[in-house]
């Protein structure tokens, strides 16, 4: 049995005002053939999960340009011109979440935590209304979980059952997001035969794993 | 010399062997490259990796290997990767040396900002709240002035990165220590005088009896 699927049907299984965790870090590790196809569906009404919106028409990037995105969850929008005349006009909704709550909330929400305690943001904008707890004479500001309908995420190498192994920084925050999502759709450089992958290699087990599509078109 | 170079210089003489340290994108990225070569430190890049070096050869790039600017890199001898919890939680967990980060104002409280300009640009924190709460060591390398005014500021018009006191500012005229008394001027840069540096500074600062040269 392979989770390998066209990558039409993939994209097709997710509707209109979605919310969608995207991994990636300035588009390194990001699913670009997925967000691709996002874009090429011509999906709408996108709220996205995402570290960065990357550059203007680049990556998650052509999801903004194509106006497909209302809110974005994301620690850092400046390398991205549109993301920031959309934000300045009102035309966007962002919310900035330091890169480490993020990637904290997100785990969370993939590992069934209600939450967590953090020093980051206390007396700052980011504290907001969100309680304040002290403990052992330190003071910390709760954050919530982050879940998703879709996490599309990308690989290095995936077997047919979903195994996945990433490659340097192209890692960053996919591992957190095929945790923390209804439906994982994984994106890979190359999809190898069950059996390939030395178990202590893969980082994501292919038991949350729903769906693998190819990076390159000529495999699927 | 160029003062973003002053900065820079000045800043890699706070660097010791066996340390991590995590280099903020822009200015403080120069750090790096004007390290003497018998330091042996661990740059920390926050999209996760230890172990960052610049690219070594044009043809050597890696498209998957970059630092938290996009910039193609190479990683070390004994490099490792890791995923973003992780490597926040090197950040947020105190296993961070030091941390060397621009700024738009600091102020006599020690604030820092440098996240957004509200109205005007808002590129967001990034990893930086993470690393000023919780690197042991906070560096700010800034120009000292933007449009002629001051940086240092008697207190934040911008909204803050975090209520943590930072360690040490430096800039292209001073070096200054923020403490529990107020900003305190630690070394002038060369060919500049104390007087020169209290006319450019918006901010009380203390001057000791003695206020060094800048070494760089």
């Amino acid at each position: 049995m392979t989770k390998l699927i066209d990558l039409s049907d993939a994209v097709q299984k997710i509707p209109d005002g979605a919310t969608l965790m995207i991994g990636g870090f300035l588009a390194v590790g990001a699913p670009l053939r997925l967000i691709s196809e996002l874009e090429r569906q011509g999906k709408r009404d996108l709220t996205i999960i995402v570290n960065d919106t990357n550059r203007a028409g680049k990556g998650v990037g052509k999801l903004i340009a194509a106006k497909a995105v209302k809110k974005v969850i994301a620690s850092h929008v400046g390398t991205n011109s549109d993301t920031q005349k959309q934000l300045l006009d009102g035309d966007i909704e962002v919310e900035l979440v330091p890169q480490g709550t993020l990637a904290e909330r997100i785990r969370a929400g993939g590992v069934g935590l209600g939450g967590f305690l953090t020093p980051t943001g206390v007396g700052t904008l980011v504290e907001a209304d969100k309680p304040l707890l002290e403990i052992d004479g330190r003071t910390y500001l709760l954050e919530k979980p982050l879940r998703a309908d879709f996490a599309l995420v990308s690989a290095a190498s995936a077997d047919h059952k979903g195994n996945l192994v990433y490659a340097l920084t192209a890692r960053n925050f996919n591992p957190l997001m095929a945790m923390a999502a209804d439906t994982v759709i994984a994106e890979a450089h190359q999809i190898v035969p069950v059996g390939c992958l030395p178990p202590d290699s893969v980082v994501t087990p292919g038991a949350v794993v729903d769906y693998l599509v190819a990076k390159e078109a000529r495999h699927g | 010399m160029d003062e973003k170079l002053v900065i820079a210089s000045r800043v890699a003489r706070e660097l010791k062997s066996g340390m991590l340290v995590n280099l903020g994108i822009g200015l403080p990225t120069l750090v790096a490259q004007l390290l003497p070569d018998d330091l042996d430190v661990d740059f920390q890049s926050e999209n996760g990796l230890i172990g960052l070096e610049p690219l070594p050869f044009e043809g050597l790039a890696d498209d998957d290997l970059i630092d938290a600017g996009g910039r193609l890199v190479s990683a070390a001898a004994g490099a490792t990767s890791f995923d973003s919890a992780m490597s926040f939680g090197l950040i947020r967990g105190g296993h961070m040396d030091v941390t060397v980060l621009g700024g738009l104002e600091v102020d006599e409280a020690g604030h820092l900002a440098n996240w957004m300009v509200p109205g005007k640009m808002v590129p967001g924190m990034g990893g930086a709240m993470d690393l000023v709460a919780g690197a042991k060591r906070v560096i700010v390398a800034m120009t000292h002035t933007a449009k002629g005014a001051s940086k240092i500021v008697p207190q934040c018009s911008l909204p803050i990165t975090s209520s943590r006191r930072i360690d040490l500012v430096v800039t292209e005229l001073a070096v200054i220590e923020p403490t529990a008394e107020g900003l305190v001027l630690r070394e002038t840069a060369p060919g500049v005088s104390v007087d020169d540096v209290l006319a450019a500074t918006g901010a009380r600062l203390i001057v000791p009896d003695e206020v060094p040269v800048m070494a760089i």
